[in-house]
């Protein structure tokens, strides 16, 4: 049925002018129509013979409904290019791809600077921030909940000026009308003067040829010279964000136990010759301790828990993502290994050993930094003895291995051994656990490092 | 500004347009001016005085009183291939010719798929101050510039004057080029010799400033220049955009413009709803919204039909320098 | 309705037209009529949105066309002149670019069918918007009247409600004050889509208003294209040679609904237009050159099929051509950029 006028919707077949076996010119009429606003005869399409005739005469179908068919015949018309189809096609991938001028613009101008809460910046992806489980964006953030309120109310440079200089508007004097903080209050309170923008530091890369010290003059993180500034990379500097921001939003608390790792030490070092050979990786502490961790927190479910502000509740998480801080020389990175509890030590050691030589190839993806439940902490690698982390934001604690000491123990009947020692240290979210919870959960995780080894299956 | 000679003169606008009209006729024979009492009258100000003496009454047309034929008898010869600039006597009495405007000349290029073009100037004088009353004072951009196809100037220097004129003579496609008529006398300033343009589409920083961000254009940047100044002599520091052409219109002064002083204030004479300001203000809004300090404000003729004849109408009407001054006095402070 | 008699000539009276361009006049209102029918059999078939037809002036814009001088005249039509388009030199094809609205149209399938536009061919771009063209025309007139260019003419036509506009008005004063090379050719096929002459006008004769503006005004039979043609060529004539304008006033009649969105049954009866097909010019003027002897019957018959040939040629060449796409739709606003920030 043709759509006889550009708001005709169906039509009528009044009259049938052939019959089913008639034969019918191109441009012959063969049927009357009717609809609401004309009354017509409809021409054939092409030459050839009525098959079959579908629709009864009085009978009314909506435009599009096949009416008729008819076999074409002879050579004399060619058959209707599928011009439109594919035009439609064309033409909507065309109007896919012609961008208007205000996309580009808003997608410009939201690149510019980094606001969280209205784009997400690609900088803040790149870069692996050290306290940063998920750099992808977790609205709301619990932990920036109250400056978001302070915020409230004020200009939007003031508020973009804020977060680039970590300004907190509360604290700043307003000169503006009706004591208004503006936006020159807040470049004064960050020590810049007020006639100069910001500019976004470029990330920081290969360290830079060191410059002369001076006034004004300046070094890079990785090479600091005295008498100079640094200034912040966007990895830095999102770190120094993400580190207060945990601070600020969960109270830590810090709990430490002594491990003999005695056995623990001798089963290593039994399988770590043959281990590099087989697979090429070190054989370090690590997994054997990860591994038991991964077991603790099964024990203490809230130790792998997340406090959000909805409600406010604990969400206890069902996976077991162990993120591992890195240290690297400008950068700190925490790659998880994801389903930690379903590794072996070996399969362990080896997705340990994987995310620490692309961390240090800088070869990282934003996959590998995402998801973390629950991060472990080496700083005995440099020989420190007792360290107090701050908690990855969106965790509730964080462990470390200390250095692994000899020292003379005593034993329990009374006498004196050197045992290899390592002391373990937990920071915790105090709103998720106390005391009673953390210390079990570090009980736990020393009896299970006391009871591993000196052999067993990695 | 590209300049032939290193001369120049002070010349008023009406001076301006006259100039430039006088040299384009020499230089080229297509260009016909065409208009009611442009002829032997030479313009109810003079403008066109005595051009038809030396160009002839087949160049400097005088034409019926018939508005809607004026601009699209222009259309035909810019269709055929003539440079027209035609005349409307009082930016008051476009209306007639709306539809060959907006209907015809607008769109000869468009509806032709680019085989016929319309390369023709529609200049008329606008605006208030004059006592002029309820039909010589009317502003009409806004009327305009929501058309595409169509180029709207609106210089008040007489420097800018000459080179948008000439830019509008050159250009391709149809240019309303309005004066603003108070500024005919009142306005001097020098105007280099020689040919040069000023491409349509750039605005000019007229003083510059750190605090607030002005946009006006036509009788207005004077003020709103004297507003500023008198800001200055306060300790404030006001920057004051011309913006010479309403479309296109120039998005990057204004974008560097706000985010250095991160306000914006937009004075224009016509009235404020649906005003030129309307538009600035979203753009600004969706491009910039970060870099402001300050909702953007536009200064603009309340929302009636026209100034009144009785000075108190009037002034009512039109914004003063002072009322410039307060406004752009609260914004920076703000 | 206007009293002129229309007769059916005893004899030829050829105004000095060869076998061969009576022949082309012929021609030209076949093709037209066939080109026509095309659009309309399209639209029923469901292929294109819109047509619109001019069953009835196929006499006068034959007659006119032939009065055209080609490469010289420049003609500023209205959107029921296909036979006058056809007839100054556009092809079948380019007509049926325009009915299906494919990129290779003259205006890149942007205007309504039948909205000409060609250089090639001297047609001036024009809207849909009744007299908004007349000016142009006008303008045009002017321009080669400025450059001395004598030899050259303007005809510009267009419908009796056309004459109604303020901007026809506008038109015909300049026009005459100015004593411009041009010619004002009103097609009065006595319907302005519903609106019948006596509602449209005090004076029905249109060409009597000439003498108001000081022009010289003649009425003719349209259905007639050799009166047609005598007409026009004498006005075009005089306004090449520097005579001025000149109003013609072709009556014809309307034999068809507006377009196709229009049904004329609302507002005249079958009969009506029945009675006055009894006068349509196409079978008029094939009976009148076989009984003159400028053709055989055979040879008419021939015609006929190669016009419908030539039709059914160009509609097929004209569907297989692919559509404009989005990227077309900012192109040709300004010479350079379109975008209204920059």
């Amino acid at each position: 049925m043709p759509q006889l006028g550009e708001t005709v919707t169906e039509g009528t077949v009044e009259r049938w002018l052939k019959k089913a076996g008639d034969p019918v010119e191109k441009y012959e009429a063969f049927l009357e129509v009717s609809t609401d606003k004309v009354n017509s005869e409809v021409p054939s399409p092409v030459t050839g013979k009525i098959r079959e005739l579908l629709v009864q005469e009085g009978t009314t179908v909506a435009t599009g409904t096949p009416i008729a068919i008819i076999d074409e015949v002879g050579a004399a018309s060619k058959p209707a290019p599928e011009a439109k189809p594919s035009q439609t096609a064309e033409t909507q991938a065309d109007r896919d791809t012609a961008p208007p001028k205000s996309r580009d613009a808003m997608a410009e101008s939201a690149n510019v600077e980094p606001v969280p809460g209205f784009n997400i910046p690609q900088l803040e992806v790149k870069s692996a921030a050290a306290s940063s489980g998920t750099p992808t964006m977790v609205p709301p953030r619990s932990n920036g909940q109250r400056e978001e309120a302070a915020l409230r109310g004020v200009s939007p440079a003031v508020r973009r000026l804020a977060r680039e200089h970590h300004i907190d508007v509360r604290n700043v004097r307003g000169s503006g009308a009706n004591g208004r903080v503006t936006a020159d209050d807040v470049l004064a309170a960050a020590k810049l003067t007020p006639s100069g923008s910001t500019t976004a530091a470029p990330p920081s890369e290969a360290p830079r040829a060191p410059s002369k010290p001076g006034p004004g003059n300046t070094s890079t993180y990785a090479d600091p010279i005295p008498g100079t500034t640094i200034h912040l990379s966007s990895m830095r500097r999102i770190i120094a964000e993400r580190m207060v921001e945990s601070r600020k939003t969960a109270p830590h608390a810090w709990s430490m136990v002594e491990v003999d790792v005695t056995n623990v030490w001798e089963w290593r070092k039994r399988e770590k010759d043959r281990f590099e050979r087989d697979t090429g990786v070190k054989l370090t502490l690590l997994p054997f301790f990860i591994r038991a961790v991964v077991e603790s927190l099964a024990a203490f479910p809230l130790m792998n828990s997340k406090f959000l502000t909805e409600g406010p509740s604990i969400y206890v998480e069902k996976d077991v993502n162990i993120g591992i801080a890195i240290g690297l020389p400008a950068n700190l990175v925490v790659p998880v290994i994801k389903h930690a509890d379903k590794l072996s030590i070996k399969g362990m050691a080896l997705a340990a050993g994987d995310l620490i030589e692309r961390a240090r190839k800088n070869k990282l993806s934003t996959d590998d930094l995402k998801e973390g439940t629950f991060t472990v902490n080496n700083t005995g690698a440099n020989g420190s003895f007792a360290s107090a982390p701050i908690i990855n934001a969106g965790q509730a604690g964080i462990v470390t291995m200390e250095t692994v000491v000899r020292r003379p123990m005593v034993q329990d009947d009374d006498s004196i051994a050197i045992r290899y020692m390592m002391n373990s240290c937990l920071s915790l979210d105090h709103r998720v656990v106390d005391g009673y919870v953390a210390s079990g959960f570090l009980a736990d995780l020393k009896k299970r490092l006391e009871s591993m080894g000196p052999r067993g299956a990695l | 500004m590209a300049v032939a000679t290193s001369s120049s003169q002070v010349l008023n606008n009406v001076e301006a347009v006259r100039a430039t009209l006088y040299e384009a006729l020499k230089n080229d024979d297509k260009v016909v001016i065409l208009g009611e009492d442009v002829g032997n009258r030479g313009n109810v100000f003079l403008i066109t005085k005595d051009f038809v003496k030396e160009f002839g009454t087949e160049r400097i047309i005088d034409t019926p009183i018939a508005e809607a034929s004026i601009v699209g008898i222009a259309v035909g010869m810019a269709m055929e291939g003539l440079r027209p600039i035609a005349e409307i006597q009082f930016a008051d009495f476009i209306y007639p010719s709306f539809n060959q405007i907006v209907g015809e000349a607008a769109k000869t290029r468009y509806r032709s798929n680019g085989e016929y073009t319309c390369p023709m100037v529609i200049r008329t004088p606008y605006g208030g101050g004059v006592r002029g009353a309820l039909s010589h004072s009317v502003s009409v951009e806004a009327l305009f510039y929501h058309v595409p196809g169509l180029k709207i100037v609106v210089p008040s220097f007489p420097a800018d004057v000459k080179g948008l004129l000439n830019a509008a003579i050159d250009d391709p496609d149809p240019v309303l080029f309005l004066e603003h008529k108070k500024t005919y006398r009142l306005i001097k300033g020098e105007v280099p010799d020689g040919h040069y343009v000023i491409p349509i589409g750039k605005a000019d920083v007229k003083k510059e400033g750190s605090q607030l961000t002005v946009v006006s254009y036509g009788l207005y940047v004077h003020w709103a220049l004297e507003a500023a100044n008198q800001l200055e002599s306060e300790g404030m520091s006001v920057e004051v955009i011309d913006l010479r052409s309403v479309r296109p219109m120039d998005r990057t002064a204004i974008l560097q413009s706000v985010r250095k002083t991160r306000k914006l204030l937009i004075i224009h004479e016509d009235n404020k709803f649906g005003g030129i300001g309307a538009e600035i203000s979203a753009m600004v809004a969706e491009e910039a919204l970060f870099d402001l300090d300050a909702p953007i404000r536009r200064l603009a003729a309340p929302d009636v039909p026209a100034m009144g004849y009785a000075m108190p109408l009037e002034e009512a009407y039109m914004s003063s320098p002072a009322e410039m001054a307060d406004a752009m006095r609260e914004m920076v402070k703000f | 309705m206007a009293n002129i008699p229309t007769q059916v000539r005893k004899s030829l009276e050829r105004h000095g037209l060869s076998d061969e361009q009576l022949k082309t006049i012929f021609r030209t209102m076949l093709l037209q009529r066939q080109l026509d029918n095309r659009g309309f059999q399209l639209n029923r078939q469901g292929k294109v949105p819109f047509a619109l037809g001019s069953e009835g002036h196929e006499a006068l814009q034959a007659g006119a066309a032939m009065a055209f001088n080609r490469g010289k005249d420049i003609l500023a039509p209205y959107y029921r002149d296909l036979g006058l388009s056809i007839g100054i030199g556009l092809t079948p094809y380019e007509i049926m670019l325009s009915i299906f609205a494919r990129a290779a149209d003259h205006n890149g399938g942007r205007q309504f069918p039948n909205h000409y536009s060609s250089k090639r061919a001297g047609l001036m771009s024009f809207s849909s918007i009744l007299a908004a063209h007349i000016p142009h025309a006008v303008g045009a007139a002017y321009a080669l009247k400025y450059r001395k260019e004598s030899g050259r003419a303007v005809l510009v036509t267009f419908g009796d409600g056309t004459t109604s506009e303020g901007e026809w008005h506008e038109s015909m004063n300049f026009a005459a004050v100015h004593k411009l090379p041009i010619v004002f050719l009103c097609e009065n096929n006595q319907w302005a889509i519903s609106t019948p002459l006596s509602l449209q006008m005090g004076q029905p004769n249109i060409y009597k208003r000439a003498e108001g503006y000081g022009m010289p005004g003649e009425q003719f039979d349209g259905f007639d294209p050799l009166a047609t043609y005598d007409a026009v060529s004498r006005a075009m004539e005089r306004a090449r040679n520097g005579g001025g304008p000149t109003l013609l006033e072709g009556v014809c009649y309307r034999f068809l609904a507006h377009s196709t969105d229009d049904n004329d049954l609302t507002y005249r009866t079958r009969e009506d237009v029945s009675e006055r097909r009894k006068d349509d010019p196409v079978p008029r003027f094939e009976n009148l050159l076989v009984e003159s002897g400028v053709m055989t019957g055979e040879q008419v018959a021939a015609m006929k099929q190669d016009v419908l040939y030539e039709t059914n040629e160009a509609t097929d060449k004209a569907e297989a051509m692919p559509f404009p796409i989005a990227d077309d739709l900012y192109k040709h606003i300004y010479e350079g950029a379109w975008e209204p920030w920059q």
